[in-house]
């Protein structure tokens, strides 16, 4: 049914997906957990900021990623220094993708924290909780369905990453190919309407299968409580 | 007991609140939105005064002057709330033993079996806190309270929530708690009735 180029790509992106929401994961719980509980100043400086690649141009964020994580780049060199490169690498891929689905993930996940109810965690704290243990044993555990639900759609927005990956490390085969650089390469020839179908398709079905599963997590964190 | 001194910021005004009590059993009554809950949120850390000094039974909990704010969980300050704020991602046996942890190196004066016992909690141990009835919620919920072995007990208005038959039913708990624990107690309620059962010295809030 499919080529092997063409499952060579569509594992790719997966991987890349993959990596690029459960990296940046811890970071937007963290984020979402601020913007969720804390008052400080510059918070809306800071929600500004995680917004800013769901409406910046994609290939700026992109243009913006090649500047300072390219092999010139600072945060590039400093980073060579250790092995880790993104240019021309799926590992930048992934950080273009992480980047893109971040503001998702974010919006996500504090509104699940903002759902657990504060007073339990007063209570948890006059029982001898410290802040990070009501957060481990409280918050955690009443908002993860929100939390996976956030991965999930940082997930299906990475597998959709286009104009942000193809800029930062363009579209090489086996390495930063992914499915929508691939429809994009394919549409430049002749002939290649079969494939690009075959992998629309499957893009499609992941995304769905993502956005409903997120949908499904979301009303399951609100239903519990809901019950008498 | 208590040496409470404080101003306490609410909404767009400044209260000042003061109660010296040697008594064990304090109650503190007063109309609704007197600042009650405020002056109780004070005392366990919840919220911080303007300025102003708590103290309990020699302990300074919060002294502006002195720069001492004990942050909630280092106070050893059990609280019952009036909606008994049960997790319900725990079961009964959970929500008791949530304390256990960061008493871990007090002294224990409280013991699972003794708390059950006295609270008549048995049979609701393996339950889920969904199913509770708002009595059973309260008892478990001051059970939870006793096991994280603290040295003041607060309650606010605990039967409130609670229908005529369930606060019947609940009042010989509170008065065994009381003569069975000694601890010292604040207990807020607007009932007269409720706080001549319950307590020795009184405190108007106004």
């Amino acid at each position: 049914m499919f080529t092997p180029g063409e499952l060579a790509t569509i594992a790719l992106s997966v991987r890349v997906a993959s990596v690029a929401a459960l990296a940046s994961l811890p970071v937007a719980v963290a984020v979402g957990w601020l913007l969720a509980r804390r008052r400080f100043p510059g918070k809306a400086l800071l929600d500004a900021l995680v917004h800013l690649p769901l409406v910046l141009p994609p290939v700026v964020v992109g243009y913006a990623l090649l500047v300072g994580f390219g092999s010139q780049g600072p945060i590039g060199q400093f980073l060579a220094r250790f092995g880790i490169e993104f240019a021309f690498r799926w590992t930048g891929a992934a950080l273009a993708c992480a980047i893109m689905g971040f503001p998702l993930m974010v919006r996500t996940i504090r509104l699940s924290i903002e759902n657990v109810d504060r007073r339990l965690e007063q209570a948890a704290a006059t029982l001898g909780a410290s802040p990070w243990r009501r957060f481990f044993t409280v918050t955690l555990p009443l908002a993860w369905p929100g939390l996976v639900a956030g991965a999930v759609l940082g997930f299906a927005k990475a597998l959709g990453e286009f104009g942000a990956t193809i800029t930062f490390v363009s579209a090489i085969p086996g390495e930063t190919r992914t499915i929508s650089s691939a429809i994009y390469g394919l549409m430049q020839v002749p002939g290649g309407e079969a494939a690009i179908w075959r992998l629309a398709a499957v893009a499609v079905a992941i995304s769905l299968l993502a956005l409903l599963a997120s949908e499904w997590l979301v009303r399951r964190q609100r239903g519990p409580e809901d019950e008498p | 007991m208590l040496s409470l001194d404080i101003e306490l910021r609410r909404g767009g005004f400044r209260r000042h609140v003061r109660i010296e009590d040697q008594a064990r059993i304090v109650a503190l009554v007063g109309p609704s939105g007197a600042g009650k809950t405020t002056v109780l949120n004070a005392i366990a850390g919840l919220v911080r005064p303007v300025s102003g000094r708590i103290e309990v039974d020699g302990r300074t909990l919060f002294d502006s002057a002195r720069r001492i704010d004990l942050p909630a969980h280092r106070r050893r300050v059990g609280y019952v709330f009036q909606d008994a704020r049960l997790f319900p991602h725990k079961d009964v046996r959970g929500n008791l033993l949530y304390g256990r942890h960061a008493a871990r190196d007090q002294a224990r004066s409280f013991e699972l079996d003794s708390v059950v016992e006295l609270l008549g909690i048995g049979a609701l141990l393996a339950r889920r806190t969904g199913n509770l009835s708002g009595g059973e919620a309260q008892r478990v919920a001051i059970g939870r309270a006793l096991l994280s072995q603290p040295e003041l007990l607060l309650f606010d208005e605990p039967l409130s929530a609670l229908d005529e038959a369930r606060r019947e039913e609940l009042i010989p708990y509170l008065q065994r708690v009381r003569d069975e624990v000694r601890l010292p107690m604040l207990y807020v309620s607007h009932r007269a009735e409720e706080v001549r059962r319950l307590a020795s010295a009184i405190h108007r809030l106004d």
